[in-house]
């Protein structure tokens, strides 16, 4: 496991280990102010009085708060001490919905995903439904974590999962800093282990696509750009192959909210954001066609929302009580860290929408 | 009042220059914006050498803008620093090959 220099803000006992904290500072100061609109009146001047869903095209499932790695922006506050984990009758629930719901896409996060007890189960389970694209966001990390992960890849390729992997650089200094001490020489390992199956592999039907978000308080550059980095440099350094880069902004809640203040750069980067917004962005931004579902069965408008405690504003509010058309009338939930994903070419878990 | 020459909320100002010269003012922009676009050298490797010259000229601006753009870019720390030196070994260069002036200058004057 890699040395852990970052504590969760949970084990912190921080302040904004609370939701509440958190919407709190993005509702206050420049916002309330008036120096920056809020993004209510941005949306609003955009021709979005409210921010409707269209179809649902992606379930997307946290399995559990639980991670082997603690990285310093991770919008979950995951980490070894999270406890938060999915129970076998909630998976059983999402099943239900899984067979019946018009989704095309599965996406299972976490924390690590695959520590939880029956994560083996769930996807067995889930992947006979059919869907379209069953994605897993694994942190490679895990896979060399213990011998029992060590088969992974081979379960993943068994189940068709597409795997969607974070890594934040090409060089070691820079993928440590943000995910731990020894994280980057294990990513390898684990990219390796992925493409000695056929993961990732240039022609393969076996995808492994990775993500980026940038180190510290600004904006990614061009995704395709970061995409041809990336493959020049994990190829001529270590012979790895991945098919996607997806680039998603660091939104300003949980570790990188706390990061972003506790440096002095939240009233510029908010302003960053703020400045980049783009009405395009707005029409594709992924709470319109995705639904999260939090560990305990909870629903939201996006993971974001979820780690800020703001379930969707609809009768059906719980996987148990899943209405999938009661929740296409819902009015999606905002707030200033929507910001984040209008910004630029926008950002969402699936990587630029513009 | 804020009584420095220098205020890092200009550099967001700098398209109002066209304000009082449009005419020149976008075709410079126009001009800037195909020079940085990729072309046989990649954005990336233009943002370097933007960076390299933003301190051999001492740009504060520049320096801003260019050191977001190459964190943006997933340019390095280090990458940055090697770019620097060669900026500041061209300028040191540039001032010690012309010490051949004063040298010829000194042997001519002085045997």
């Amino acid at each position: 496991m890699p040395k852990l220099k970052i504590k969760s803000l949970h084990h912190r006992k921080s302040l904004l280990a609370k939701a509440e904290n958190q919407l709190e500072h993005l509702s206050n100061g420049v916002f309330k102010t008036g120096e920056l609109p809020t993004f209510q009146a941005k949306i609003a001047n955009s021709g979005y009085e409210k921010l409707k869903p269209k179809k649902l095209e992606i379930l997307q499932i946290n399995l559990g708060y639980m991670c082997n790695q603690v990285c310093s922006h991770c919008h979950v506050d995951a980490g070894p001490d999270r406890q938060e984990i999915m129970t076998k009758e909630t998976m059983i629930d999402c099943l239900n919905v899984i067979k019946n719901s018009g989704a095309h896409t599965l996406d299972l996060t976490g924390g690590a995903p695959e520590m939880n007890p029956n994560f083996r189960w769930f996807v067995e389970e889930a992947a006979k439904v059919g869907i379209k694209d069953f994605i897993v966001r694994s942190n490679l990390t895990i896979i060399r974590a213990n011998k029992k992960y060590y088969d992974l890849p081979e379960f993943f390729k068994k189940h068709n999962i597409h795997v969607v992997s974070s890594l934040p650089h090409w060089t070691r200094g820079k993928t440590d800093k943000q995910r731990g001490e020894g994280v980057f020489n294990k990513s390898i390992e684990a990219l390796k282990s992925l493409n000695n199956i056929g993961y990732g592999m240039p022609e393969s039907n076996l995808k492994l696509d990775l993500v980026y978000n940038p180190s510290g308080a600004f904006m990614p550059s061009n995704q395709s750009d970061l995409e041809r980095d990336f493959k020049q440099a994990l190829k001529e350094d270590f012979d790895i192959h991945f098919h996607h880069l997806m680039a998603i902004t660091n939104l300003p809640i949980s570790r990188f909210l706390d990061f972003l203040i506790a440096s002095d750069n939240y009233e510029d980067y908010m302003t960053t954001l703020v400045e980049a917004y783009n009405p395009l962005a707005v029409e594709n931004v992924m709470c319109r066609n995705t639904l999260s579902v939090s560990w305990d069965g909870w629903l939201y408008d996006c993971d974001f929302n979820q780690m800020l405690c703001m379930k969707v504003d609809s009768s059906s509010n719980h996987i148990k009580n899943f209405d999938e058309a009661a929740l296409e009338n819902r009015n999606i939930k905002i707030s200033q860290h929507c910001y984040g994903c209008t910004a630029g070419a926008g950002s969402s878990c699936q990587g630029t929408t513009v | 009042m804020n009584n420095s020459y220098y205020d890092p909320k200009d550099l967001k100002k700098f398209g109002s220059i066209t304000e009082f010269q449009k005419e020149l003012g976008d075709k410079f922009f126009d001009y800037y914006t195909s020079v940085f676009e990729e072309g046989n050298l990649t954005a990336r490797e233009k943002s370097l050498i933007a960076l390299a010259v933003a301190h051999t000229e001492q740009c504060p601006y520049c320096i801003d803008a260019y050191t977001q753009d190459g964190l943006q870019r997933g340019v390095t720390r280090e990458e940055m620093m090697e770019a620097v030196h060669v900026g500041a070994a061209i300028k040191s260069g540039a001032a010690l090959v012309h010490s051949t002036m004063m040298m010829k200058k000194v042997n001519k004057l002085d045997g």
